[in-house]
């Protein structure tokens, strides 16, 4: 990813200045990212696309402060986050940041309740809330009925709901989800995506992004 | 997340493979119970040792006479008396670290009551002999300075010797024996002492006073004592001084010159009791040290099973950090995994450790000894193996990108 996009900054949730990111592969350095600048506002639903090897990944590594870059800063909700270390990082992606990934990334032989619960374990949060918190969040994606199956026990939708339920329950302020469909089908694809455009567009609290 | 919760996440990890995490465990459980089994035996047998010295009687040094030499050949110690009765008085009024002391004659021979007879080992003595051997009446009463003085015909039984004689349930006391076609009245009964710690029955011997020894027994000089002398120290810390006091005195009374050899030899049982619980000790000690070796391999097991344990988890690993989990996080849910197994280890360990050691010791007829610091130092330890051998795979956990983690297969 070589060009830069620029959006109005009026309430940027997120913004990118300038940020490289070089990979070392033994002696040669693997330019991934080069000088992206990128600002995205409350609210929005962004899509990045690309062919394979662009930079997508490395990209959205950054956004979901699970990497640094190289060179450039980027700021999440005001903050410069570019230098902070892995449990500042760990804490941010804990209250900030929700994920949902291609293969789901559920815990195994774990039942839903305590997938979702598991961001608001690491928050800190009492039992009885965190409880709570995540039926009303695996109600919110249909899976009222499903809180003590196991992630094994359900088709891959459920376990994609569950996942979305996982990403929204600790009231993140962005959203990144990583091909979120790539191993459903056009049906179910399609059912997930209307979920995460329900889910952004009207039922949280916080005003947020998704990227996708 | 707190303690409780880290808790609860690891053992719930391990509950998940159930097999696995009690093989893991299965190292420290040996290892413990070996520890505690050999320190238990060790415990038993120096407990055994103790008990069949304070069976010969308490803080005892025993004198005997001088050797002969009779054209060349040694006769052994007590072979030429040099003791005489005089010195054994000297001994229980003299030195001041004796309690008190006490002579023993002794020779087999039969014993008949109206109806049996029986071989066995009589004993002629002071009053003072009770006391040294530390050996109380079961019935009757024993006999006092006056019977010794009027040479009075008195017999004390041991237990083994009321059985062959009386039978097992009779009262003896009041009747009569006979040694060698002499009666002797029956006034008191030995409470039973069993085994010596060579074997020999303590219990089957008949005691009267060494006077009536030497006029009705066995006669012999009267001045000179034709057995030993029993001493009893006023401690076991005063055993030495009380040798080298009884060395000083028999020395001065006998003329010896300086560089002349004693005429009579000292034994000290104490020092013998306490060389041999000593032996024992060192023995259990190397038992135990072999058996913390193997605690030591148990926790090398804990330390692969663990880093199979982070491999085969890399992607839990991931998407632990990905929700906010950070390194301690980590490094606390695979310690205290680590650590409920070794503890695990350890508490069965310590079951099947004392369960070993009572078996073992019904087997040997040993009183079984559990000591509780072992009890507590394995516990501890395996704890401790628990936490050295987790703290390598739990920090590798801990230290895993969270984006090669996530995307590992």
């Amino acid at each position: 990813m070589k060009k830069g996009i620029t959006m109005a900054a009026s309430e940027a949730i997120l913004r990118l200045e300038s940020v490289t990111k070089t990979y070392q592969m033994g002696d040669v350095s693997v330019p991934a990212l080069v000088e992206v600048s990128l600002t995205i506002d409350e609210g929005d639903f962004v899509a990045i696309m690309g062919a394979s090897g662009s930079g997508k990944s490395t990209l959205m590594n950054i956004l979901g402060c699970l990497d640094r870059p190289t060179s450039g800063r980027y700021f999440l909700a005001g903050r410069d986050v570019s230098r902070l270390d892995r449990d500042t990082l760990a804490e941010i992606r804990n209250h900030t940041i929700g994920f949902v990934f291609q293969n789901f990334n559920l815990l195994a032989r774990t039942s839903a309740l305590e997938n979702v619960e598991l961001p608001l374990v690491y928050g800190g949060l009492p039992t009885r809330d965190r409880q709570a918190r995540a039926r009303e969040a695996l109600a919110r994606v249909g899976l009222a009925d499903r809180v003590a199956h196991h992630s094994n026990q359900m088709s891959g939708g459920q376990q994609q709901r569950v996942a979305i339920a996982r990403a929204m329950v600790s009231q993140p302020k962005i959203i990144l989800a990583d091909e979120p469909t790539g191993n459903l089908d056009s049906r179910t694809s399609q059912e997930i995506i209307a979920l995460l455009q329900a889910q952004i567009g009207a039922q949280l609290p916080s005003p947020e992004a998704a990227i996708i | 997340m707190n303690p409780a919760q880290t808790f609860r996440v690891a053992l719930r990890a391990l509950i998940r493979n159930k097999m696995r995490s009690f093989l893991t465990a299965l190292g420290v459980i040996i290892g413990v119970a070996a520890v505690i089994a050999m320190v238990a035996i060790g415990e038993g047998a120096k407990a055994r040792v103790a008990e069949s010295f304070s069976s010969m009687g308490s803080n005892l040094l025993i004198v005997m006479s001088g050797s002969t030499t009779r054209g060349g050949a040694f006769g052994g110690f007590g072979s030429m008396p040099t003791i005489t009765w005089d010195d054994l008085k000297a001994v229980q009024t003299e030195v001041p670290a004796v309690r008190t002391a006490t002579a023993e004659l002794r020779t087999t021979v039969q014993v008949q009551s109206e109806d049996q007879n029986w071989a066995t080992m009589v004993i002629g003595t002071t009053p003072e002999y009770f006391e040294v051997r530390s050996w109380s009446l079961a019935r009757g009463s024993g006999f006092t300075q006056s019977d010794v003085e009027g040479g009075n015909k008195v017999a004390i039984l041991g237990q083994t010797v009321v059985d062959k004689l009386f039978g097992s349930y009779s009262d003896p006391v009041g009747q009569s024996v006979r040694i060698k076609n002499v009666p002797f009245q029956v006034i008191g009964v030995l409470a039973k002492k069993g085994q010596s710690q060579m074997g020999q029955d303590n219990d089957d011997t008949l005691i009267i006073p060494q006077t009536t020894f030497q006029a009705k027994i066995r006669g012999g000089l009267q001045k000179y004592i034709q057995g030993i002398i029993m001493v009893s120290a006023v401690s076991t810390e005063d055993t030495p001084k009380a040798q080298t006091q009884i060395t000083d005195l028999l020395r001065d009374r006998h003329h010896l010159q300086a560089d002349a050899d004693n005429d009579f030899s000292i034994r000290n049982l104490t020092e013998l009791a306490s060389a041999m619980q000593a032996g024992v000790s060192t023995i259990t000690t190397l038992l135990a040290a072999i058996a913390a070796v193997s605690l030591l391999v148990g926790g090398i097991g804990i330390m692969n099973i663990m880093l199979v344990s982070v491999t085969e988890r890399t992607r839990e690993i991931g998407i632990r950090m990905a929700v906010g989990a950070k390194s301690r996080h980590i490094l606390a849910q695979f310690l205290v995994e680590a650590l409920v197994l070794s503890m695990a280890g350890g508490l069965i360990g310590v079951g099947l450790g004392v369960l070993a050691a009572q078996r073992l010791a019904s087997a040997f007829g040993w009183p079984m000894q559990i000591r509780l610091d072992i009890v507590l130092i394995s516990v501890i330890f395996s704890a401790l193996v628990g936490v050295v051998f987790g703290l390598y795979p739990a920090r590798k956990a801990s230290r895993l990108d969270p984006i090669e983690a996530l995307r590992f297969e």
